[in-house]
């Protein structure tokens, strides 16, 4: 006999689709199949059930082998090593939920350290900007309702998000959009002909490293300034097609990914980006959304910032919160060689950090979170695995338009397996007692 | 529990009508009581003023918006965040503090319970995962209906039953307080960048209009019998002229009584008034109608209304009035955020510096305190800032001196930059009126928990009350030396106690309490037809499944305080 | 004006932050008091004397103080933070924040500088011998109010993002600049000698940028206007005008639209 769970939530992306139905044996210990996911969705729950997987926490060895070891003794080592060091670093937080990053923080402030999420090396420019001029934007479901107009720009939804498009922004029939993707037009800005750049209206194939320019050149094409004829690649003439089907639209949205916020010009092309959005509710009505990756890496920003007052990257060392990426970053700290300590927890920066950061991790006292085996955990000194959340765990998530949505216990963990949140509990009584805190 | 006595102070508490008595109030078990043990611990209040917790109305102290404004605004924090301490953890922000500094900061000033005042229904999670964060104080959060797409759509057909049993159905799913209105058909009108700028303008595909909606609210909110009125920040808010739209709505409420068993008068609580008392046709001829509008409101015993004090701060203004803030952006020119909230609202954010040298903000700032001055029931006006948006709720203490002191607000006043045409601008050059102690306990304590519904539970020091009790190093018998010693003293109690616990002991958090989310639980007949539309609307038309949306578990709020309401007889 | 000389004895295995090395702070103070203010290292706070031999007292006041920083200081963060008067020299390299959010006085460092120095500056005077990194005289995060005053001089290059939201003052770079000079500038003048690659006073309001060297690539919202003969720092020659960013919104002044002027030398 099975059960199905209903309205999962999946701890994957940040489109975190909650309409997920996943079946298991009826003892809960078992996922058996997962229905409505993509597939990276769904090989998420599925890869949780592998016979192999490690299940307690382990020391490396000088000799690079690894011992077992009991949590017990893992969080005597985590609260030791944070309590002890000048300016540990506690990074990731953007693939575990809200309660475990109350938590870690609650350690981060005891022990003085800096505290990041992987906004640094995704959309940590997109903050910056809208630090700089604000973000007129929306929920999903505003797209799925009233969106006529939809720029991908330097994303692509169909491999990065996959149920985005039929979700929310091409594909669904909303309250004034009756007729679905016939209601919508679709631009994409990609230097590369991507699967989503093949099924645009328009496709604008900018110059790599000039997005700022050809944004800039919208600006000045909304205003019927004169224009070079030629930009970032772009002729005039279809800038200025683009730019009026903008105009045109009665609600128009700009999707915006990774190809634009980490490519030259980085915090400027969102910033640019966010004008160009702010120009065009002269006309209409126009927001504009960055395709966030990991499924609750806003949800880190979002406790950051009401518990510290600022999304990412925050400097906890003087006891008060501090934040300038550049000096408070955690790629700068690594490479600067900033930090004598390294905490890793729901993500993966040995595999997305460059090299130079990395082999700083390896150098210092450094700790892993993760239920998988990682780049990350194999540069560690321990390296503890826990349920995973979503699957074996709830806890809130925020989605990548701040919709916060409650994620579900699907099944049980493996026997005696703790979840980030019971782990960093133990951690943060530990550093209690260590730092004589009553 | 402990037991105190706090001894020999100047006791204020209008919901006894003691005025300035020299009386001791004892506290046991988290109530106040008419008698304790000897054991009692005793608070030495000699000399000092007493009084019941304030209670906060109305700011925006959590959840979306609010932590958007956190996010983009980091020179908000720069230079003033203060480090851990003992039990206090770190704080940071001005005009937006952390939720930690938040409930620290209304706890040193002496308030003990505060209301969020706009809560987009779809992010309740957020609004209460902060609310769970901010220490000390019982808050409850306002969820926003005046833009809803089942009100509309029920109002439109006069279904007044069917739009209580949404609300009821909604306060449950969110947690919620109270029935909020923002701009009420005008935030839908900005899903398409339009806007209502009177109560008759039609909301688009809606057919219906503000007044309408306004109504509608009225009438459902009395048909459950909610603690607490529909509490509306009118159309046209901040625009020169905007007084006749305030008089509109204001006589919407005309007929209608409260049908309440919490001993609420009021049907409707108009919010920041001073946002909403301007008259002339621009800038250039921008004047205060708070005569006109306190004319209005002194005479209808069925409105409350908060003030919405300019204290001349930068600041961050942020509302559910979403094209209010498209239009200040375009006046100031500073960063602009928006947020529109499929099916149910919309939120806006943009820094704004209230500076003394711009005549309009002096302007703003007078009217503010003009219209608390001529209210004539300090039991139907309450002070607020409208935090943060016509400052920081920090700067209360400055507001009651101002309000207190004729002589700190002449000075004020007079030293404008422009001061004579701000001067002409109001009447408050010629209102001599100081607010006494009792009435700042009405203004703040009684008046807005009898308006919130809470007149038996907060606001008071009768005995059975809960024990929200502050002191204040000010001792009314002195003639006042100087006015700063009101700031000062309100700033930083000299104790206070939340449900009877000590949580402050001059002016330092001692105990972080064991703060409450307050909600309304409103039973109703069984409504399948509500309940078949909220499903459709789920299916056809929200990003998120209905059972999501439902799910608010003990983690959100782990401890909640339910109003009961029982409308299945209505 | 007495001087305070401090020198580096035990480097810091971090980084030192010391943003009390400020004439304001040392005002008033003997050499002892000094080396009894605070520094950090990470989360460990600790006395300016346990990594600096400091000699000297300083003067009454900040106006008659001046420090000379010796020995290496490439680790310390923050010196001459919130200066207002008085002088600081650093004789070698130093980090992040130097002279940011000064508004008075005159720093020199022989060396280069980091990122983030003269954040927010209203005043005063910060001559770079070497090289200066990225956001000199840049707006802190978030912060629409950039230097407002005061005079900044790189001998070398300059990095990325510098003057953004620059709202006064000048700025004076012999060498180079990497991308988006002057971003979102209100105001205020910056000449650089050498090359600007691109992103050339993107979102520029108001201003003035003059660039001796190239510009590879030019922002479309910078439109030509004319010729005009201008003299710079002794040096007469020919410039391209363009006015800019026509993206951006523009005041008017007396009936006129003011935009930002950018000078490149033909
Ligand atoms: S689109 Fe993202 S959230 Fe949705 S099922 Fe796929 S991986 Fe999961
Ligand atoms: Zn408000």
């Amino acid at each position: 006999m099975t059960k199905t769970v209903t309205d999962v939530v999946c701890p994957f992306c940040g489109t975190l689709c909650d309409d997920l139905e996943v079946a298991v044996t009826d003892d809960g210990k078992q996922i058996l199949d997962v229905y409505n996911a993509c597939a990276i969705g769904a090989e998420k729950f599925l890869h949780s059930q592998a016979k192999d997987r490690i299940t307690r926490p382990r020391f490396q060895q000088p000799d690079g082998t690894w011992k077992e070891t009991s949590y017990d003794e893992a969080a005597d080592y985590t609260a030791k090593m944070l309590a002890g060091a000048k300016k540990p670093l506690m990074y990731g937080w953007s693939s575990t939920n809200c309660e475990a990053q109350s938590m870690g923080h609650e350690i981060a402030e005891m022990c003085g350290a800096c505290v990041d999420n992987t906004a640094a090396v995704c959309h940590g420019t997109t903050l910056i900007a809208v630090q700089d001029i604000g973000l007129p934007t929306c929920t999903l479901g505003e797209v799925k309702n009233r969106a006529d107009t939809i720029i991908f720009w330097g994303c692509n939804p169909c491999h990065a998000h996959p149920r985005h498009m039929s979700r929310y922004s091409i594909f669904p029939r909303g309250f004034f959009t009756g007729k679905g993707h016939k209601s919508r037009k679709l631009v994409v800005v990609d230097p590369r002909v991507t699967d989503t750049a093949k099924m645009a209206d328009i496709h604008l194939q900018v110059t790599q490293g000039q997005d700022y320019e050809l944004l800039n050149a919208f600006r000045v094409a909304f205003k019927g300034e004169w224009l070079p004829d030629v930009v970032a690649g772009i002729p005039k003439e279809k800038i200025i097609e683009a730019a009026n089907i903008m105009k045109a639209g009665r609600f128009g949205i700009i999707f915006f990914g990774m190809g634009v916020t980490q490519s030259l010009g980085k915090n400027h092309n969102i910033d640019e980006a966010i004008a160009v959005t702010k120009d065009l509710n002269e006309y209409t009505k126009f927001s504009i959304m960055p395709m966030r990756g990991h499924y609750n890496v806003t949800g880190s920003g979002e406790v950051l910032a009401w518990q510290f007052g600022y999304p990412y990257s925050v400097d906890l060392t003087r006891g008060f919160p501090r934040y300038n990426p550049g000096d408070t970053s955690s790629i700068d700290l690594l490479t600067r060689g900033e930090i004598d300590a390294a905490f890793v927890i729901g993500s993966d920066p040995g595999a997305h950090f460059p090299i130079s950061a990395v082999k700083k991790i390896a150098q210092v006292n450094s700790v892993c979170i993760d239920p998988h085996i990682t780049p990350t955990s194999g540069v560690s000194k321990l390296h503890v695995p826990v349920a995973f959340v979503g699957v074996e765990t709830g806890g809130n998530a925020y989605r990548m338009d701040n919709v916060p949505i409650d994620c579900r216990k699907v099944v049980e963990p493996p026997e005696g397996m703790l979840t980030d949140e019971e782990f960093l509990t133990m951690v943060r009584d530990r550093v209690k007692k260590l730092k004589g805190v009553a | 529990m402990a037991e105190y006595i706090i001894k020999n102070g100047f006791v204020f508490d209008p919901v006894q009508g003691i005025k300035g008595d020299k009386s001791d109030v004892a506290i046991k078990d988290g109530k106040i009581v008419s008698d304790v043990s000897k054991s009692a611990k005793v608070i030495d209040a000699a000399g000092k003023t007493v009084m019941a917790g304030a209670v906060e109305i109305h700011a925006h102290i959590a959840g979306p918006k609010v932590n958007l404004g956190r996010i983009y605004r980091p020179e908000d924090k720069l230079f003033t965040c203060t480090a851990t301490k003992g039990i206090e953890r770190t704080g940071s922000g001005n005009s937006i503090p952390s939720t930690f500094k938040t409930g620290y900061e209304y706890a040193k000033m002496g308030y003990t319970t505060a209301m969020e005042a706009a809560m987009p229904p779809m992010f309740s999670r957020h609004v209460h995962e902060e609310i769970r964060d901010t220490p000390i104080i019982d808050e409850g959060a306002f969820p926003v209906f005046g833009n809803n797409w089942f009100v509309m759509e029920y109002l439109k057909n006069n279904e007044v039953e069917n739009t209580a049993a949404y609300i009821a159905w909604l306060l449950r799913a969110t947690k919620g307080y109270a029935v909020k209105v923002v701009n009420p058909g005008g935030t839908e009108a900005w899903g398409w960048g339009l806007n209502c700028l009177s109560i008759h303008d039609p909301v688009p595909y809606f057919d219906i209009t503000p007044a309408e909606i306004v109504k509608g609210l009225i009438e459902a909110n009395e048909y459950l019998g909610l603690p607490h009125s529909m509490h509306i920040h009118p159309n046209n808010l901040g625009n020169p002229g905007c007084y006749q739209t305030t008089l509109d709505t204001l006589n919407l409420a005309d007929g209608y009584k409260a049908k309440n068993k919490f001993g609420r008068e009021q049907v409707m609580h108009i919010t920041h008034m001073q946002f909403h008392s301007y008259g002339g046709e621009n800038w250039g001829n921008f004047e205060s109608k708070a005569t006109e509008i306190m004319n209005f409101v002194n005479s209808h015993k069925n409105l409350t209304m908060d003030t919405g004090n300019v204290t001349l701060d930068e600041t961050t203004t942020m509302t559910a009035d979403g094209p209010f803030e498209h239009h200040l952006t375009g006046l100031n020119h500073l960063k602009w955020a928006n947020c529109d909230v499929e099916l149910e609202t919309a939120a806006g954010v943009v820094p704004y510096i209230y500076s003394p040298d711009i005549k309009v903000c002096a302007i703003q700032w007078s009217i503010g305190l003009e219209l608390a001055l001529l209210a004539k029931d300090p039991m139907r006006c309450f002070i607020t800032t409208d935090h943060p948006n016509a400052g920081p709720f920090t700067r209360y203490p400055r507001v009651f001196k101002w309000l207190m002191s004729e002589k700190a607000r002449n000075e004020r006043l007079n030293t404008f930059k422009n001061a004579d045409k701000v001067i002409a601008a109001s009447t408050l050059g010629s209102i001599d009126r100081e607010i006494t102690l009792y009435e700042l306990a009405q203004m703040t304590r009684a008046g807005p928990a009898k308006s919130l519904g809470l007149a038996n539970i907060c606001g008071g020091l009768k005995p059975g009350m809960d024990a929200d009790v502050a002191v204040y190093d000010f001792n009314p018998d002195k003639p006042l030396a100087d006015p700063e010693m009101i700031e000062t003293a309100f700033s930083r109690a000299a104790f206070v106690f939340k449900s009877g616990v000590q949580v402050v002991t001059h002016g330092d958090i001692v105990n972080t309490g064991h703060k409450r989310t307050l909600w309304v639980d409103a039973k109703v007949k069984d409504n399948p037809q509500v309940m078949r539309d909220i499903k459709e609307k789920f299916l056809k038309y929200y990003s998120m499944t209905q059972a999501n949306y439902e799910a608010l578990g003990h983690h959100f709020v782990p401890n909640p305080f339910a109003l009961e309401v029982d409308a299945t007889q209505a | 004006m007495e001087t305070v000389t401090i020198t580096m004895k035990n480097p810091p295995v971090l980084y030192l932050e010391a943003e009390h090395v400020c004439p304001d702070e040392f005002a008033g103070k003997t050499a002892a008091q000094i080396a009894e203010l605070h520094v950090y290292e990470g989360n460990t706070k600790s006395t300016l004397g346990k990594y600096f031999e400091v000699s000297g007292n300083a003067g009454a006041t900040a106006a008659e103080t001046k420090i000379v920083v010796k020995g290496d200081v490439k680790r310390v963060k923050y010196l001459g933070m919130k200066m207002s008067a008085g002088e600081v020299v650093v004789e070698g390299s130093t980090d992040l924040y130097a002279g940011a959010w000064m508004s008075g006085g005159k720093m020199t460092v022989k060396g280069d500088i980091q990122a983030f120095a003269a954040t927010g500056m209203k005043g005063g005077e910060l001559i770079i011998e070497g090289n200066a990194g990225n956001y000199l005289g840049a707006a802190y995060r978030g912060d629409w109010r950039g230097m407002s005053g005061g005079k900044i001089l790189v001998k070398g290059n300059a990095g990325s993002d510098v003057g953004m939201y620059m709202t006064g003052g000048e700025m004076v770079i012999n060498g180079d600049v990497d991308v988006h000079l002057a971003t979102h500038a209100e105001g205020g003048k910056i000449i650089v000698k050498g090359n600007a690659p691109s992103k050339v006073a993107g979102q520029m309001v108001e201003g003035d940028i003059i660039i001796f060297g190239t510009i590879d690539v030019m922002m479309p919202g910078f439109k030509y206007v004319d010729d005009v003969d201008l003299e710079i720092e002794g040096t007469t020659a020919k410039f391209a005008h363009y006015i800019g960013d026509t993206g951006e919104r523009h005041k008017k002044r007396k009936g006129q639209m003011v935009y930002g002027n950018l000078y490149q030398k033909i």
